[in-house]
């Protein structure tokens, strides 16, 4: 087989490169905020606040249930007949950051609630009101535990970003598009850009573990290796 | 009078675990509860800071009524110390950290007030030396030990202590008790859920005997062990005895 790449397509793919990483970067972003709003509903908020846990949980299910594509092209080709015009990449951005608020928020529910019940009670005992147990304990507790489901929420999100280029957002799959369709070098363009993903995703495992174990705590997860 | 309990009443599903427990507790009283396991002990006592809500019943603590409609329950909670079975530390905070954490978000100390009064408290308990240590650093002694000194750092008006060394290896009981008992002396109002029957014995103002949701007898110790009045207390003090084998 006869290769032939060029130096020619760099400029773009790094560029289709940087809009990834600030899809995926925002989108995780803001989905972390809102999943773990969440989350918290999910787990808290009872009684009066009970409409607000079904809310939460409709949320979690509507967007866990239907397909990401399906939320992007919902974003920018139909919210348009209600009147609502999104640039390409603002539809992208919000369907892929509601998208992940659903996953994380499930994330952030599973560590919430590893987190044992006595320290909720030590808290209240101690006259924290609810509000501060949940900030100053359980999600200390909680954000920690959540790093390695969340990791692969990341993982996933950077691979998941491409389904934009769809919508016409020149991310990193967009770009290679474009140039595969331009060159017809098709296996070449591709080969490169799964090169880029995997580059991206081996740094970012990096810094996350390197996160994991600043934060590690004794006694809490999983036990690190001496 | 500091607290004041009558007629409280808690239920589970069918099973009523609190059936009327009225009794008080004076500034500067230690008070022992003792009785079988799953008798409502530890649910009396949740129930006096509403960890657990009682159904009936109403509780003051001096003259404010913890159960009264409008009261500021985290206000209350912070002016009575809880020391737990199971210690309940913060697992993600330093003892000092533990100690300090109420001082600085419920009390608003500032920081370097907040440390003083921790490492003080962390002192009283014998455990300056680990103030930089996490919970799972330390035994189930100390930790009990650094929970107390997060109890008392709140300055509370009075401590109940759930079982405090329930759930400790025999060897380690008796730190937690020496500060126990050096508390008590100190004047400290203290109710204590124990089997422990020589703290209770030695340390107790009075004794109260629960069984199945009530109080059955309530008495100073060298009463309630040499003359109980009731049958069911002889027998619960004889079976303690001789599970524990001990000099009653």
């Amino acid at each position: 087989m006869n290769l032939a790449f060029s130096w020619d397509w760099l400029p773009r793919l790094l560029q289709g490169l940087g809009l990834t990483v600030e899809l995926t970067a925002l989108s995780m972003a803001m989905g972390a905020f809102l999943g773990l709003v969440l989350a918290v509903l999910r787990v808290y908020a009872h009684g009066l606040l009970y409409p607000l846990y079904l809310l939460a949980s409709g949320y979690v299910h509507l967007f866990r249930g239907t397909p990401l594509l399906v939320q992007v092209m919902t974003f920018y080709f139909a919210l348009p007949s209600v009147g609502v015009r999104l640039s390409p990449f603002v539809a992208g951005l919000s369907a892929l950051t509601l998208n992940t608020a659903a996953y994380q928020a499930e994330y952030f529910r599973g560590a919430i609630q590893s987190v044992r019940a006595g320290q909720m009670q030590a808290a209240l005992a101690l006259g924290f009101s609810r509000l501060q147990a949940i900030r100053y304990v359980v999600l200390p507790q909680a954000l920690r535990l959540v790093i390695p489901p969340w990791s692969n929420e990341l993982i996933y999100m950077v691979k998941g970003s491409a389904v934009v280029y769809l919508i016409g957002v020149l991310e990193l799959m967009g770009q290679a598009k474009n140039i595969a369709a331009r060159t017809f070098r098709n296996f070449e363009v591709y080969l490169v850009v799964a090169m880029f993903y995997l580059a991206l995703i081996f740094v970012l495992t990096l810094a996350l573990r390197w996160v994991e174990r600043r934060t590690r705590v004794p006694g809490l997860g999983v036990p690190g290796r001496a | 009078m500091l607290l004041r309990v009558e007629e409280l009443h808690k239920r589970y599903g069918k099973e009523e675990v609190l059936k009327g427990v009225s009794f008080s507790l004076d500034k500067g009283e230690t008070k022992v509860i003792i009785g079988p396991s799953g008798t409502g002990k530890s649910t009396l006592l949740r129930c006096i800071n509403r960890l657990t809500e009682p159904d009936r019943g109403r509780i003051w603590l001096e003259d404010v009524e913890i159960t009264g409609p409008r009261v500021n329950i985290n206000r209350i909670r912070a002016q009575i110390g809880f020391v737990f079975q199971d210690f309940n530390l913060f697992t993600h905070l330093t003892a000092l950290d533990n100690v300090r954490l109420g001082l600085i978000k419920v009390k608003g100390l500032s920081k370097k007030e907040a440390t003083e009064r921790a490492m003080a408290e962390l002192a009283r308990v014998g455990l300056a030396d680990k103030a930089r240590a996490y919970p799972a650093e330390l035994s189930g002694g100390q930790q009990q030990r650094v929970s107390i000194a997060r109890a008392l750092a709140m300055d509370p008006k009075l401590i109940l202590f759930d079982e405090p060394t329930s759930a400790l290896d025999p060897e380690l009981i008796g730190e937690v008790l020496a500060v126990m008992e050096e508390l008590a002396q100190s004047g400290m109002t203290m109710l204590v859920v124990t089997h422990e029957m020589g703290f209770a014995r030695s340390m107790a103002d009075e004794i109260i005997f629960m069984e199945k949701g009530v109080i059955v007898e309530q008495g100073p110790p060298e009463q309630l062990f040499r003359t109980p009045k009731h049958p069911r207390t002889a027998e619960f003090l004889r079976r303690i005895s001789d599970l524990y084998g001990g000099d009653q």
